[in-house]
């Protein structure tokens, strides 16, 4: 690393904000230091796997961040334990400076879950078939108490379902097997329009989709982002599409996150080994598999070692720019390939 | 043997005398069998692949790229019939071929890789006994020799020997991947289909296998029928580039010019929907071509 080294801080436990430090009023939902750690087998074949481990970022105010990593690195359990569906081990989660974890009140339930929402990868599983499209827009609705008028339902139902460029005239009264899998995803992203949501945890919101569709739905969120202001965790492997949508990005490796910044700089600049790693590996139109630089070739050849070095914990970060970190492993073993560009 | 091809095909086959291609698709239909008629998935689609050739099949889910895949195998399954045109491998006709001509191809001449690894491997015998059957009956090994011939191929997809005993839900996905491509390799074929190869595999194991198939290829001269749904990735991989729309074929390129030069208004906006992660985008440089195409 040629650059102006810096080390921040050596303690995981304040780990500094996500991109730099800044308390500005932007900031919805805050993680920091999150782990998870999960129970496997029985008895004496008890073992631990660290699904996450010091996991610090935050969500902006209309801006979206893209967490990217292979399947397994731990992206999803994120978006899990953010939603409450699994308790966090250890670490901290604020939604507007208020802890969210631990035990809560139905209604202080209530209130979170109409700020924070999910989209999973499946449109096909995340919407019930015995309702309509109508039942699955009015329900939140009327749940989280934006409509109380029974006469204002469906002028909401409907305005709701022309945000997603769904007709409702066509939409509401059909029911999910009726639509095509981009509808659904639609769908799926009215219901968090109709709670009102902060913050939406999309987790493969597209990978299901077919290419011509996918750019049209991601043409959508990235409209939410800016119309109705919501904070964005983009989950992905496609890292083509995170640098379409989100602004900043942080790539996750076995339940850290190993190197994070604003997209244009993690992409076109990477630092750690395995994010140059992911990049060589990323298909890039026009570039034959025989014309790939020593450099890609390098790490190309590398990567089980590149793998183990990124696995192994550590808490020392280093500053390569304002918007730009990552995570120290030993680095020692890779001989870097001839001076990094 | 045969005239210049003349419609759908590149400009590419036209130079090319057919007894240099392995395979010929002439004027394929295939239709499915419906209630309410039939639906034409396969609409004339003609094309050739060289010798040592890749060549890929792109196109959205549903336009008839693996149809065609398991048609020139013979494997599709009612209500799939061939309602028209030719596949001839190496000048032969594989639609009039008797079962056991057929038996005796398939593996041999062609093999095929399919999407799903999880299920193309029997789960409850090991890795040596996968390739057991195959080379029994194509080249009359016994278990010894069929497992010795397993070890080379295990070694030439880059996966250690010693695991010929193991079973398959103790590979990774991508594993299980690289063992059916050397089982689709044992019999040194012609040519291997594959569908989707490394589309359920994450970006860096996708890299891998295909670098591996790439190198595979200098080395054995063997052609592939390559079919994905990432241009992108088809664009680095094949040497020619077939794009598909609701069954039927509607460029046909090298790779270069279907990436700089794309003809059909259809490839056009395909590359106007994917975004690229890296500066120059191919992206913007057709959304204003199909947008005027929308609007028309």
């Amino acid at each position: 690393m040629s650059n102006s080294a810096t080390n921040i801080l050596n303690n995981p436990q304040s780990n500094q904000p996500f991109p730099s430090q800044d308390t500005d009023t932007d900031t919805v939902l805050e993680v920091r230091g999150l782990a998870k750690t999960f129970s496997v087998g029985h008895g004496f074949k008890r073992t631990e796997v660290n699904a996450l481990r010091d996991v610090s970022f935050s969500l902006k105010k209309g801006r979206a961040l893209a967490l990217v990593g292979e399947s397994g690195s731990g992206k999803s359990t994120v978006a899990r334990v953010i939603m409450k569906m699994y308790e966090a081990s250890a670490g901290e989660i604020k939604y507007a400076g208020e802890s969210v974890l631990g035990k809560k009140s139905a209604a202080q339930m209530r209130a979170y879950r109409s700020a924070v929402q999910m989209v999973f990868q499946d449109p096909f599983g995340s919407l019930n078939p015995a309702h309509t499209i109508y039942h699955h827009i009015a329900r939140p609705l009327l749940t989280h108490g934006h409509v109380t008028e029974k006469a204002q339902l469906k002028a909401a139902v409907f305005d709701v379902l022309n945000q997603v460029e769904l007709n409702p005239e066509v939409t509401a009264y059909k029911y999910p097997h009726e639509l095509s899998g981009g509808q659904r995803q639609r769908v799926a992203l009215a219901r968090t329009l109709a709670v009102a949501a902060k913050v939406v945890l999309a987790d493969e919101p597209t990978s299901m989709l077919d290419v011509s569709i996918r750019i049209d739905v991601l043409n959508l969120l990235k409209r939410m982002k800016e119309d109705n202001g919501i904070a964005f965790l983009y989950i992905t492997h496609d890292i083509a599409t995170a640098r379409y949508f989100a602004e900043d990005i942080a790539v996750m490796y076995q339940g850290q996150i190993i190197e994070w910044g604003t997209c244009g700089d993690v992409i076109d600049n990477p630092q750690h080994p395995y994010t140059k790693l992911l990049l060589s590996a990323v298909p890039n139109a026009g570039v034959r598999f025989d014309e790939i630089n020593p450099q890609q070739a390098y790490y190309l050849d590398n990567a089980q070692m590149i793998r183990d070095v990124s696995g192994e914990s550590s808490a020392e970060i280093q500053k390569i720019s304002d918007n730009h970190f990552i995570r120290v492993q030993d680095f020692s073993v890779l001989d870097s390939p001839s001076a990094t560009a | 043997m045969n005239t210049v091809e003349t419609d759908a095909n590149g400009t590419l086959d036209s130079v090319k005398d057919s007894s240099e291609n392995i395979l010929e698709v002439k004027n394929l239909c295939i239709d499915y069998l419906l209630n309410d008629g039939e639906f034409k998935a396969v609409n004339k689609v003609s094309f050739n692949i060289a010798k040592g050739e890749i060549f890929g099949l792109a196109g959205e889910s549903g336009c008839g790229k693996s149809t065609i895949a398991f048609a020139i195998n013979r494997l599709l399954q009612p209500p799939a019939y061939i309602s028209g045109g030719e596949i001839l491998l190496e000048g032969k006709n594989t639609l009039q071929m008797t079962d056991t001509e057929l038996a005796s191809l398939r593996w041999k001449k062609v093999s095929m890789v399919f999407q799903s690894a999880m299920n193309s491997l029997n789960p409850v015998i090991t890795v040596a006994e996968q390739f057991r059957d195959m080379l029994h009956r194509h080249q009359g090994l016994n278990p010894q020799q069929s497992a010795h011939r397993a070890a080379q191929l295990l070694t030439l997809v880059g996966i250690d020997p010693n695991r010929l005993n193991d079973y398959p839900h103790q590979f990774s996905g991508g594993m299980r991947q690289r063992i059916v491509i050397a089982i689709g390799l044992a019999l040194n074929p012609d040519l291997i289909v594959m569908d989707e190869p490394t589309t359920a595999l994450d970006v860096v194991v996708q890299r891998e296998i295909l670098q591996k198939i790439y190198k595979l290829r200098e080395q054995f001269g063997f052609s592939i029928l390559f079919i994905t749904h990432d241009l992108s990735l088809m664009t680095q991989f094949c040497d020619r580039i077939g794009v598909m729309y609701k069954g039927e074929l509607v460029e046909v390129d090298s790779a270069e010019n279907i990436l700089h030069r794309p003809q059909h208004s259809y490839t056009q906006k395909l590359w106007s929907a994917i975004p690229t992660p890296f500066g120059d985008s191919v992206m913007s440089q057709y959304a204003t071509a199909a947008k005027t195409e929308v609007t028309q």
